[in-house]
């Protein structure tokens, strides 16, 4: 193990497992009740006891956040794709997209759950703050070729449909993986805080369903053990985009080049 | 309004590519950009079939617009450029190496092709033969990041020369690369004009460079770029290292070197030393 290991990986793991040392320690010590903060070993036993509830509860939020990615991937890729054809599109139609983006989600999750079913209005939450990030990078992107190969494909003649699919697609790659990495994890945020927006309607049952539900019962160990599954989540949303991103761009890309010793 | 001035040669034969049928002619031509600034006036200037023409200016003389022109990636606000049989294939290096990062060499190679709607497999043969002329084979699989940018520069010579293009434009090449790899490459792009005996036009702000390996100097002046005085370097049209220590490569520097201080409107350098 060479010493940039130790620091990359062991140096993170120590002081993790020190800070629960001190928490199991400091909760033990003072003997302070589970209802008010539980030990990490009791969280753990509460994740072990409450699998069957807290399972199905994390695939219902992680089937949100993934449909809608999905689907904002696909909707943003296709909205650039139009807004680099036109300026006039791309102008006609930026206002709209900056909206959505700038108003806080948690102020339009009450008006969709009046518009739409609880379970949808979740989805559309989590849509529209993945949105944003991916339609931005991906139109900045697709308007970021390099110059002197436009005039090459130009003056080779290349139809319009060539220069799209061999040159302005792969230069928008990049900043489309950029874009997907932040909105990953958007895509989740979004789910729950729409969540927890409709669990008061008494419909949600994804993982911050939970959280609301535990706190109601002040069972404050479920609360952590959720809380404990989302970042789960939410790292592992993040290492995987991470992953996928340096597995299309380790062959060529500035950002994926390590530095050669 | 424009001044051509030729100046003398000492004796020496007159190299044949001097009487060669002209490919272009530019007469009279001015480009003047959208955002008003006047890139070229009444520019008149011949290329010669099968020569080896270096333009030689300071920046903003207008010779990438001379390249533009030719390519008719640009046209001419006046003037015309009149061609001397039908519009030839052109190949195209830039300053840098332009080419895309997320292919291979074989693929970059391949982009003129390609464009054309030659498939991989048939145009196999050429894009082997253009990589072995720059002196890249055994690189089709390694991607740009492995390659030094000599090595780069090498692969979008090749580019440019997979379409078999009878013409070679080349703005500023080596211009970017350091002073060992740009003499070799130098050499390399000699031997290479000398066995496809395709026209070069080479542009540059190196006074060496053009006289190393242009048949015909053409100084540019600036704001705006116009032809100013032109310079036939009177050599054998293959050179070696040794060239470089001649008197005609001496002498031949030095008129280059006054044409281009007098066209930026200075004192000529060996008139100051006198």
């Amino acid at each position: 193990m060479t010493s940039d290991d130790f620091v990359g990986y062991a140096v993170p793991a120590l002081t993790l497992g020190f800070g629960l040392f001190v928490w199991e320690g400091v909760v033990r010590y003072f003997a302070i009740p589970p209802y008010l903060l539980p030990a990490p070993s009791v969280i753990i036993s509460t994740l072990f006891t409450d699998w069957p509830t807290l399972s199905s509860s994390l695939w219902v939020t992680l089937s949100i956040t993934l449909k809608a990615l999905i689907a904002a991937v696909i909707g943003s890729v296709t909205l650039a794709i139009i807004f680099a054809q036109s300026r006039l599109v791309e102008r006609a139609f930026y206002p709209f997209a900056v909206a959505m983006q700038v108003t806080p989600i948690v102020a339009i999750a009450p008006l969709l759950l009046i518009y739409l079913s609880p379970t949808v209005a979740v989805l559309v939450c989590a849509f529209l703050v993945a949105f944003f990030p991916l339609l931005a990078n991906t139109t900045l992107g697709l308007s970021s070729a390099d110059h002197n190969l436009v005039d090459l494909f130009n003056m080779y003649r290349a139809s319009r449909l060539q220069q799209f699919m061999l040159l302005r697609l792969p230069s928008a790659l990049p900043y489309f993986l950029a874009g997907l990495r932040i909105s990953g994890g958007l895509a989740l945020i979004g789910a729950i805080v729409a969540e927890i927006a409709a669990g008061s309607a008494g419909q949600g049952s994804g993982l911050a369903y939970r959280i609301v539900e535990s706190g109601f019962r002040l069972n404050i160990p479920r609360m952590f053990a959720a809380l404990l599954l989302i970042s789960i989540a939410g790292i592992t949303i993040h290492v995987f985009l991470t992953a996928l991103s340096h597995w299309l761009l380790s062959d060529w890309h500035e950002s994926e080049r390590g530095r050669e010793s | 309004m424009t001044k051509v001035v030729t100046f003398p040669s000492p004796g020496g034969p007159v190299p044949s590519k001097a009487r060669a049928p002209a490919l272009a002619t530019f007469k009279q031509v001015d480009k003047v950009f959208a955002n008003e600034v006047t890139a070229l006036t009444g520019l008149d200037l011949e290329i010669r079939t099968g020569e080896f023409l270096a333009l030689l200016g300071p920046s903003g003389c207008g010779k990438s617009t001379v390249l533009r022109l030719l390519t008719g990636l640009a046209e001419p606000t006046r003037g015309e450029i009149v061609w001397g049989c039908e519009r030839p294939q052109f190949g195209f290096v830039f300053q840098e190496p332009t080419l895309t990062p997320w292919s291979d060499v074989f693929t970059n190679v391949w982009l003129p092709l390609r464009l054309a709607g030659v498939s991989k497999h048939e145009a196999r043969t050429r894009i082997e033969e253009a990589l072995a002329q720059v002196g890249l084979s055994g690189f089709a699989k390694a991607y740009p990041r492995q390659l030094s940018g000599g090595m780069k520069m090498r692969v979008s010579i090749a580019r440019a020369l997979v379409t078999r293009p009878s013409v070679l434009l080349m703005d500023e090449p080596f211009a970017a690369l350091d002073e060992i790899t740009r003499l070799k490459l130098n050499d390399d792009l000699a031997d290479l004009q000398a066995s496809l005996s395709a026209t070069v036009v080479f542009v540059t702000h190196s006074v060496f460079e053009s006289v190393y390996l242009a048949d015909r100097i053409v100084v540019m002046a600036a704001r705006p770029g116009r032809a100013f005085a032109e310079i036939n370097v009177e050599a054998p049209p293959i050179r070696r290292e040794g060239f470089r220590l001649t008197a005609t490569y001496a002498d031949t520097c030095r008129r280059t070197s006054n044409a281009l201080h007098e066209a930026m409107g200075e004192a000529a350098p060996s008139e100051l030393m006198e």
